[in-house]
């Protein structure tokens, strides 16, 4: 069954907040849910269908849907990680296209910020029972430091360069700018991100995502009510969920499961990334956007160092405009999590509501994907291709 | 009753029983791998299923302690610093591990190295690597 442009996105909504002590995380996705349907034309007594991932109170859909009182027929609460809610989207999709439900809400929250989570350098309690544990937090393997390994790795093999990956966190800086409420708003240069300290080998403190609390939602439903609210029809044209799994121990680092999630998504839309207007690539740490975009197919194997470093990833400029809203690196990484803003950037360009200096002409068809979790060099993966009708 | 060896498995290891022959060699500074006798690879980490063809024949065979450094990422704002690596054993896989008794500023990929058993964060041996300084080339 294929459940392509049966779906719609009509309301999304990020959170300007980006520290948040003053609010509970229960908070922060009521905040979110009530925007999204807010800006849909929506309220929480249309919602029928709830998606949520692990940062969700509880860890699963059923405290937020009794803190906001839904009365559901459709509960989804997949955690992969970063990219749930990308594949939550495409969950719901199926949910509607099946008929177990008709206005799906997705949310995302949290506050590490507030919590004085210092993700990228400490390491977060694991569960026990987790199969590789015994083999895991005991080497220390902190988010920084896996990401090193990979994009060390990526320079050995194929030359990429400490400047390349700059350049990704230079076209994010430049979109931040005009993002009022991005974390980082100054632009930076080469120059800036090469002087940062090295916080591992291969990691640059500008080369990994700002630390934020906030969150977004966004609401899904069918072609029907999509058509009677006064919104622009956003649809999911494609997706493509997968776990790239660290393979028994014969792995490649320098690939992702962008690689099996996006040719699914190309497939399932029936485009090619040539067709692709606007990309969102979760940019948790500079050298995964090149990976993505090496494995997705914009930039052959190896090359995607020079394709950022010409400049094609800057709106008005390159020829694959990506994260206009500053991304993770400049913008904002609410809950550790980026697949919640991608898809909400994505949906803004393809309105036409991106800043008016970043706006993608006759943005028709848009692209949202990121990696979550880490194993090792494993991760759960998602991509989504979106159409404007 | 407890026997000597079980005194040396953690909490941590408990919960993993099936790994328990792992953690007795390990005792007796001996690495062995995880091997399954019917497609005859061996796998990391180690399991009770082969995650290459999905038998459940899983053998538990020494390794050579031979390896080479796959990538190596020195923890550098840590104190003190510490290398984390991916490093590919003789056998086949690809482990992550660490790099010690070594120079940090030294370590390159491609490097041999050679296992080297370390106390773990609960005092059980875990199999670290060092470079392997009588290593050909």
């Amino acid at each position: 069954m294929t459940v392509n442009r049966q779906a719609y996105v009509v309301g999304a909504f990020e959170h300007p907040t980006r520290n948040a002590p003053d609010r509970s995380v229960a908070k922060l996705h009521a905040e979110c849910a009530l925007g999204a349907l807010a800006d849909a034309g929506l309220t929480l007594a249309d919602v029928d269908g709830y998606f949520c991932a692990a940062d969700a109170p509880g860890a699963n859909p059923l405290w937020m849907a009794d803190y906001l009182n839904l009365k559901l027929r459709w509960l989804d609460g997949t955690d992969s990680g970063g990219c749930s809610y990308l594949v939550h989207l495409a969950h719901a999709a199926a949910a509607i296209a099946a008929g177990h439900c008709n206005v799906a809400l997705v949310t995302l929250a949290g506050r590490p910020r507030s919590e004085g989570l210092s993700i990228g350098t400490q390491m977060r309690a694991a569960d026990p029972d987790r199969p590789d544990e015994p083999f895991d937090t005991a080497y220390r393997p902190t988010i920084a430091a896996v990401y090193g390994l990979v994009a060390r790795r990526h320079m050995h093999e194929y030359g990429t360069t400490p400047e390349q990956m700059a350049w990704v966190k230079v076209s994010a800086s430049r979109h931040a700018q005009h993002n009022p409420h991005a974390f980082l708003r100054k632009p930076v240069t080469v120059e800036d991100v090469l002087a940062s300290p090295v916080i591992a080998d291969g990691i640059r403190r500008h080369d990994c995502c700002v630390i934020t609390d906030g969150g977004g939602a966004v609401v899904v439903t069918r072609p029907e009510i999509a058509r009677s609210l006064d919104r622009p029809l956003v649809r999911l044209a494609g997706a493509g969920e997968t776990v790239w799994t660290q393979n028994g121990g014969y792995i490649d680092a320098t690939r992702s499961g962008a690689e099996r999630s996006g040719a699914l998504a190309f497939a399932e839309a029936g485009v090619t990334p040539g067709d692709i207007k606007y990309a969102s690539i979760y940019d948790n740490f500079t050298i995964m956007v090149l990976i993505q975009l090496e494995d997705l197919g914009f930039s052959a194997k190896g090359t995607a160092g020079r394709f950022a470093a010409e400049g094609n990833l800057i709106a008005g400029q390159g020829r694959l405009p990506w994260n206009t809203d500053g991304g993770g690196l400049c913008n904002n990484h609410p809950a550790n999590r980026g697949g919640m803003t991608k898809l909400i950037e994505a949906v803004r360009q393809l309105r036409g509501e991106a800043h008016p200096a970043l706006q993608v002409a006759n943005c028709d068809l848009a692209l949202a994907c990121g990696p979550g979790r880490v194993m090792g060099n494993g991760h759960g993966h998602a991509t989504v291709i979106l159409e404007r009708e | 009753m407890p026997d000597a060896t079980s005194a040396a498995i953690d909490a941590l290891a408990a919960r993993h029983p099936e790994m328990r022959p792992f953690w007795e060699a390990a005792a007796e500074g001996r690495f062995v791998l995880a091997t399954c006798t019917a497609c005859g690879r061996p796998h990391w980490y180690p399991r009770s299923v082969c995650p290459l063809c999905g038998s459940t024949d899983i053998d538990w065979r020494a390794a050579s302690g031979r390896g080479s450094i796959y990538s190596v990422s020195v923890a550098r704002r840590a104190d003190p610093p510490y290398a984390l690596a991916y490093v590919t054993l003789a056998e086949g896989p690809t482990m992550m591990t660490n790099i010690v008794d070594c120079d940090l500023d030294a370590l390159a990929i491609g490097q041999p190295v050679r296992v080297i058993f370390r106390p773990g964060p609960t005092g059980l041996p875990i199999p670290m690597f060092t470079p392997d300084r009588g290593a050909d080339g």
